[in-house]
């Protein structure tokens, strides 16, 4: 059953303008990590929003637990929400905070004492009950604000870019840690994020979000290997997919695919391309080449080829050499909808 | 920047000499003259010690202004943090015409205090009140029988107390929407998502973050009122029967219409020590908002 389900769901803050959010259908499974990915201004959060009462859709509907509850007030629709700020209660003390959504519900005070040691167990809290919000760490923050969501079991944890406030070291250790804590209380899961790494990482599937539509719904794996156009191709990936238009196609593919004489041969049936390297990035582990294309159809085309640092002996800035892709991990994108296509011939 | 030694102490002597010249030297005269025989018209100065201070303390003209000024004070703060926080949870929100209606609030403000009383005085009026006329046209009071408010002692303290209420709101309200507004959104709506209702955010999240801001504004509206005598002045001049005479009504009519500057010297001394302690209180809330 779908825990969170949006209908042709969309937000137009201002009449006449695009949508923040056009005609989003979305439905997440129970016990689902579903993450939404999109760069500023996609309406991700907007979105998010909506699903937690904080916004009015201008059309379409919300349903939880297969409830409509558009006309339901935050309150009324059983969900859970950790803001990007966190927005703990800066007067109360930890405990307090935690417990103010029982108090809410009216549970009774020995009840609340247990769920708050409970909530702050799981997540080893207890030492800071009598503290204020200004006197902890962003990462115990953090695990303020998802004892307070967790407290009152929810039905859906809402989490709007919950780890961009904690510095790098901390918000790799912190990812693991919620995704870890997310599978162990089984509780749905919708988490906003402009990083594409966390997003893969975290997510059992992923929405690809642009401009206020969904590009694409799939697993980590699927939008990465079977992106659905050329935004979710390029937005992506880091380096970027390469994207070559030519002749009534856009063919692209990964900079990791991209490989030097001697590797793609072994993968079978591939297209060599002529790379003049114009200068490379040597990051450790792997080396970033760059360069463009001599002869043939996409002859001009800057291209990006990234890899291990082992295969990576003996190339020089300034020389072309016989770079190759295997033939499946060709990607063909039509130029005009930017969808991706079946396989075509490639233009020679 | 050496050259500039002087510039800043040249910029802040206006303001010196002006605290000096129209605070610090009333301030000490009034301290001299409340232990001296000063009077309108008199010569010289006599040390008389305490003696105006227990003629005071004796006179139940005082005990009676330092009730009513107590009652004053208190009631219309009270009437203004209510009013005002009401009024600034309505204009925080949205809606066509709250720049007007930003306006119109305050007007009562920006207007000299002495105009707006003496338009009040019109509509208190025994005669000509239209506050009566309403009330008898809307069968609430028959006519010849509406009530006199500024002429009964308890309509009248209700009279200049409201009045006095509507002049602060203003104030009091913009300095409560300011942090209202400081508030970041998500506190609320982390509220709201919450299970909290309108009362629950308003009363354990809204008004406990916005206290220091609460603080400052009641600390201020509690000198300008306890000091202030221009409405109880235009109103009622401290009648009927004293009822609503407060300290510095009280010291005005004793020192300058009565003319006896040593008494009314004495009277307004009892306004220090309360002002002192509100002042302690206010710079201490100022720090604490500073160091936060």
């Amino acid at each position: 059953m779908a825990i969170v389900e949006t209908r042709k769901l969309t937000k137009v803050f201002k009449r006449g303008n695009v949508g923040a959010v056009v005609n989003v259908d979305l439905e997440s499974k129970e016990g689902e990590f579903l993450v939404l990915l999109g760069p500023s201004g996609s309406g991700k959060t907007t979105l998010l929003r909506m699903i937690a009462g904080l916004e009015e859709p201008t059309s379409g509907e919300i349903l939880i637990g297969g409830r409509v509850v558009n006309d339901l007030t935050p309150r009324e629709r059983g969900i859970a929400m950790v803001f990007q700020s966190y927005a703990l209660y800066p007067h109360l003390s930890v405990f307090n905070n935690i417990v103010f959504p029982l108090k809410a519900q009216g549970v009774a005070k020995e009840k609340r004492q247990q769920q708050a040691d409970w909530a702050a167990s799981l997540l080893g809290i207890s030492h800071l009950f009598g503290r204020k919000p200004r006197e902890l760490s962003g990462g115990e923050r953090q695990r303020v604000a998802l004892a307070r969501a967790i407290v009152r079991e929810p039905s859906v944890f809402l989490l709007d870019e919950p780890l961009s406030n904690l510095d790098a070291k901390l918000r790799a250790s912190a990812r693991e840690e919620l995704e870890q804590f997310q599978k162990r209380i089984g509780t749905t899961a919708i988490y906003v994020t402009h990083d594409q790494v966390e997003a893969m990482a975290m997510g059992d599937r992923v929405v690809v979000m642009s401009q206020g539509s969904v590009r694409q719904i799939g697993t980590p794996a699927d939008v990465y290997d079977q992106p659905a156009d050329t935004f979710v191709a390029t937005f992506l990936g880091s380096p970027p997919m390469n994207l070559l238009p030519g002749d009534g196609v856009i063919l692209g593919f990964r900079p990791e695919h991209f490989l030097p004489p001697g590797v793609a041969e072994r993968m079978g049936e591939h297209v060599a391309y002529q790379f003049n390297i114009t200068h490379s990035e040597y990051l450790g582990a792997e080396r970033i080449l760059y360069g463009t294309l001599k002869e043939g159809p996409f002859a001009g085309r800057k291209v990006i080829s990234r890899i291990p640092a082992t295969h990576g002996a003996g190339l020089t800035d300034g020389s072309v050499y016989a770079f190759a892709v295997a033939n499946r991990d060709l990607k063909f994108f039509d130029p005009q909808t930017e969808k991706r296509t079946t396989a075509r011939r490639l233009p020679s | 920047m050496k050259g500039q030694r002087w510039l800043g102490p040249a910029m802040f002597m206006p303001a010196i000499f002006y605290i000096v010249a129209l605070v610090g030297v009333p301030f000490v005269m009034a301290f001299i003259y409340s232990v001296g025989d000063v009077k309108i018209g008199s010569e010289g100065y006599h040390f008389v010690g305490l003696h105006n201070f227990i003629s005071v303390l004796k006179s139940p003209s005082f005990s009676q202004a330092v009730k009513n000024s107590v009652i004053f004070t208190i009631s219309s703060q009270i009437l203004v943090l209510i009013g005002a926080n009401i009024l600034a949870l309505a204009l925080k929100e949205a809606f066509p015409g709250r720049r007007f209606m930003r306006f119109l609030i305050l007007l009562p403000w920006v207007a000299p205090v002495s105009v707006g009383s003496i338009g009040w005085k019109w509509i208190l009026d025994s005669v000509y009140s239209v506050v009566n006329w309403v009330l008898v046209r809307m069968h609430f009071v028959k006519q010849f029988e509406a009530p006199v408010w500024l002429g009964i002692p308890k309509l009248a303290m209700i009279s200049v107390i409201l009045v006095h209420t509507w002049h602060m709101l203003p104030f009091a309200t913009v300095i409560i929407l300011a942090g209202l507004t400081a508030i970041p959104r998500d506190i609320p709506e982390a509220a709201a998502v919450d299970g909290a209702g309108f009362f629950r955010t308003l009363f354990q999240i809204t008004i406990p973050m916005m206290l220091p801001i609460i603080n400052v504004a009641m600390l201020f509206g509690v000198i300008f009122t306890f000091t202030d005598m221009t409405v109880i002045y235009i109103l009622t001049r401290g009648g009927p029967f004293d009822s609503t005479q407060v300290i510095p009504s009280l010291a005005f009519f004793t020192g300058i219409l009565g003319s006896d500057l040593a008494e009314g010297a004495a009277i307004s001394i009892f306004m220090v020590p309360l002002l002192v302690i509100v002042s302690y209180f206010v710079l201490r809330t100022a720090h604490r908002a500073e160091v936060t």
